[in-house]
């Protein structure tokens, strides 16, 4: 038997409210707020952070493969899920994949994971959803779409939640795409789309899934049903005969926004903070077809313990206080940025084991722990006598800081920091994710995997630190 | 080792105007500081039996042989980032001593204004900087670290990060080769924009184009060029390990590097109680902090007591220990080749009573320092000189 093992989520620190997108176009007003990833970060980075919470407390020896879905990977040529599984510290020998170009990308991914783990190629496969996508400026989907990701882990021991039963079909339709070249999001018209691809399509996977299994909407206490929007999704819950204030789960549209392929592993995680054992949940996805999923939640569930997803992360937030805050995160509006030549393949793929797994030397001779990695101890000077330790998850403290409005940042200024590792260890990062007017010594601060710069083409990716998003 | 005191005389210096010269190439800048060097000593460029090359920016010997049209003699180019300039003089310094050569020049210059952008360069060396480790901060931001740091630590206030620019601009609008020829207030340091908290404009030196030269020979043949000649008493240098940024025990509240090459060169010197027995010091004021943690580094007073000597004047020109009477790097800004050679050209000057503008001239100068300190709070690599009248 197969089913999900873990879960994470992440959603940005940054909420815009889109009443500040709607004062500058006008047209149909989206009530509430979305999250915004910040200009540091992108679907690589977010999936990392899901993906993290995700394996908290997981031996990862035991991961045999990484699917990345999302319509919004940064390189459409070079894998993003190697990168990912680099920073999440997955073996060399895992079964990695890219699952884009469908707001179904996430539960194809589960899927194929289901079927991985049901042919004995893998143990546990991890799947991560992740999206950034850009509504066309001034439409309601430029208010509508939201950032955020979801990770699943599934295998076939200590289920928290046991999928019996699935299905899956296609749909050729053109409702969103985008072309090569493409920054925004292209749409027909909303009543063609919503009818004959959103609404139609999930009927058709709930009621074959429910047919097949001889369920009805009653045998479940939770559906988690991909939303369109919020009011969509009620009315599709209505078809469905699912009742919206007892049933139905939450879609966070108004808080969080339509978060493309990672929207309904997003609410399938939020679901799981709240189920406990014995409950049926129904999982429907939307996207160039439908896949539905029927899950029995586990007593396993009470053992898996706190981890970060949708609870940890929705109510701690910042605020973006205008849309070109907004534009200029999104990269939409360029601002200047001088750097000379600062990419080389060669180096980010010699350095990697620190540059994105953030492995550090400890020394075997006097313990002291060497970031970046040395030949020779900084402390006591031994030759080539380390072991690698990983500290991406450790807790530090902040030693010392400067706010430099002198270098080139989308957000300056930079909070330049030395901190400090409660078990030893100094790191030299930016800090992200913050309030200028609030640091101080001592506070204490997290590393997280973020885009610096990218020049010829290269992205760079490192850890910079952040306050704690929760006390 | 065998002392390399009073072995070695400065018989002619130059030193050009410094400031944005948009319409010199680095060149003209040579030129103009060389030929100054050499109708100082009375001496050609052919005279000259080899030469050493101090910049960031340009490669090879050639940066000095052709720019002067020197005659095939041997020129080191060298580079060692901000102490570049004194560097120039250390290498000449023991060729002279091996008698290799009998009269050599130094000449330490940069270009930075052919950018466009303000700011200095990152001085990318070849293979380039770290795509991520390398680019976090800028120059400014790297030093504030230690600003932070300090003031929290010992207590020490902004305004006495703003008194030391407000000296500093105060003795550089007395020098007419200076960038930056105003005096500031202490209300226009604290008021003015940040550039990296707690760093504000004034706080920074400024970006400049600039060039010093420096001619040298053997003390017993001094006199054959002048009277007024001066001699270098000690040079050292100490680059750490450059380990601070990432080792725990580095508290970024003093300058190690900085205090160890002190030691050297109070040691090749003689020097004792540096309060009584140094009139000058010109030390690498890129940013107001570096200077306060200098005088603790370099044992003019305690450790976390700057600001009592701050607020006491004593390092003003009519102070105990005049520090960059000619204006520093804060006046000059910091044209990286040629601030070491900058340095010494004030001592040169102060100790000849040269100082141009009887305001600046301070009285009865035997002993001065040139200091450049260049890297990252907890990765410097320092250079320090100490030069003054022949037998003192």
């Amino acid at each position: 038997m197969a089913g999900i093992v873990s879960y994470g989520a992440y959603i940005p620190v940054y909420r815009l409210d889109r009443a500040l997108i709607w004062q500058t176009w006008g047209g149909m007003p989206v009530s509430g707020e979305k999250a915004v990833a910040n200009f540091d970060e992108d679907t690589v980075t977010m999936a990392v952070e899901a993906g993290n919470n995700c394996l908290h407390g997981i031996d990862r020896e035991d991961v045999d493969g990484l699917f990345l879905a999302s319509t919004t990977t940064p390189y459409k040529e070079k894998q993003c899920a190697s990168l990912v599984a680099e920073a999440l510290d997955l073996k060399r020998s895992t079964m990695t994949a890219d699952f884009t170009n469908s707001l179904r990308a996430g539960t194809i991914a589960i899927r194929a994971a289901l079927d991985a783990i049901a042919a004995g190629t893998a143990r546990k496969v991890l799947v991560v959803a992740a999206d950034c996508r850009l509504g066309h400026p001034s439409t309601e989907y430029e208010q509508g779409f939201g950032d955020g990701s979801a990770a699943i882990l599934l295998g076939n021991s200590n289920i928290i939640a046991s999928v019996d039963g699935s299905h899956t079909h296609y749909d050729d339709i053109l409702d969103f795409w985008r072309l090569d070249g493409d920054t925004f999001v292209r749409s027909w018209e909303d009543r063609f789309i919503i009818n004959h691809g959103y609404m139609e399509n999930i009927q058709e996977a709930v009621n074959d899934i429910m047919e097949k299994h001889g369920l009805t909407p009653s045998d479940f206490s939770r559906a988690v049903l991909y939303a369109h929007d919020g009011r969509r999704h009620l009315q599709l819950a209505r078809r469905l005969n699912f009742d919206a204030t007892t049933q139905l789960q939450d879609n966070m549209f108004s808080t969080i926004g339509n978060t493309g392929a990672a929207y309904t592993l997003m609410m399938l995680v939020a679901a799981l903070e709240e189920t406990k054992a014995g409950e049926k949940i129904l999982v429907a996805n939307y996207g160039d077809g439908a896949d539905a999923f029927i899950l029995t939640v586990t007593e396993e569930i009470a053992k898996l313990g706190d981890r970060r997803g949708i609870k940890y992360h929705l109510p701690s937030k910042l605020p973006l206080p205008n849309y070109d805050k907004y534009l200029r995160y999104r990269g939409l509006i360029q601002g200047f940025a001088f750097f000379e030549n600062q990419s080389s393949a060669t180096i980010s793929w010699r350095d990697r084991r620190w540059n994105i797994n953030c492995r550090g030397g400890k020394c075997l001779v006097c313990g002291n722990i060497n970031f970046p990695p040395q030949r020779i101890c900084m402390y006591c000077q031994s030759k080539d006598q380390f072991e690698e330790v990983r500290l991406a998850d450790r807790k530090a403290k902040l030693f010392t800081y400067s706010k430099d409005f002198l270098g080139p940042s989308l957000d300056s200024p930079i909070i330049l920091c030395i901190l400090d590792f409660e078990e030893g260890g100094r790191f030299y990062a930016q800090l992200t994710d913050r309030d200028p007017d609030n640091i101080e010594d001592g506070m204490p601060v997290e590393l997280t995997f973020r885009w610096m710069h990218s020049e010829r083409g290269i992205r760079n990716y490192y850890w910079k630190c952040r306050p704690l998003r929760v006390a | 080792m065998e002392s390399i005191k009073d072995k070695v005389a400065i018989v002619g210096m130059g030193c050009s105007k410094f400031g944005e010269r948009w319409d010199c190439s680095v060149w003209d800048l040579v030129v103009e500081a060389a030929y100054e060097a050499f109708e100082d000593a009375g001496v050609g460029p052919k005279d000259m039996q080899a030469a050493w090359s101090g910049t960031l920016g340009f490669a090879g010997g050639q940066s000095l042989s052709y720019p002067l049209k020197l005659d095939y003699i041997p020129i080191t180019r060298v580079e060692n980032l901000c102490g570049t300039g004194l560097e120039t003089i250390r290498g000449a310094t023991y060729a002279l001593i091996a008698k290799a050569y009998d009269l050599v020049l130094c000449v330490g210059f940069e270009k930075t204004k052919d950018r466009g952008v303000g700011g200095l360069g990152s001085g990318e060396p070849m293979g380039g900087v770290h795509p991520v480790f390398g680019i976090q901060g800028t120059p400014p931001g790297r030093y504030a670290l230690a600003a932070t740091k300090y003031l929290s630590v010992y207590g020490a206030e902004k305004k006495h990060l703003a008194m030391i620019s407000v000296k500093s601009h105060y003795n550089g609008a007395r020098n007419p080769k200076a960038h930056l020829r105003r005096e500031v207030t202490l209300e226009q340091v604290l008021g003015a924009p940040i550039i990296a908290w707690p760093l504000g404009l004034f706080d920074c030196c400024g970006v400049t184009d600039g060039a010093a030269a420096a001619i040298l020979c053997r003390a017993e043949d001094a006199p054959k060029f002048r009277n007024d000649y001066i001699t270098v008493k000690a040079l050292g240098n100490a680059s750490g390990p450059g380990c601070g940024k990432m080792m725990t025990n580095y508290d970024f509240v003093h300058w190690e590097e900085t205090y160890r090459a002190t030691q050297q060169v109070y040691q090749q010197a003689g020097i004792k109680d540096p309060r009584k027995e140094i009139d000058l010091v010109e030390c690498h004021d890129c940013f107001s902090i570096a200077e306060l943690m200098c005088y603790e580094a370099m044992g003019f007073c305690e450790r976390g007591t700057a600001k009592n000597d701050i607020e006491a004047g004593t390092f003003a020109l009519d102070g105990e220990v005049a520090f960059n009477a000619g204006g520093g790097l804060k006046s000059f800004g910091h044209p990286v080749g040629a601030s070491g050679v900058r340095e010494v050209y004030e001592i040169y000057k102060q100790i000849q009573g040269k100082a141009e503008e009887p305001s600046r001239q301070l009285k009865n100068v035997e002993l001065g320092i040139a200091h450049n300190q260049g890297g990252h709070p907890g990765t410097f690599m320092c250079s320090m000189g100490i030069f003054g009248v022949p037998g003192r």
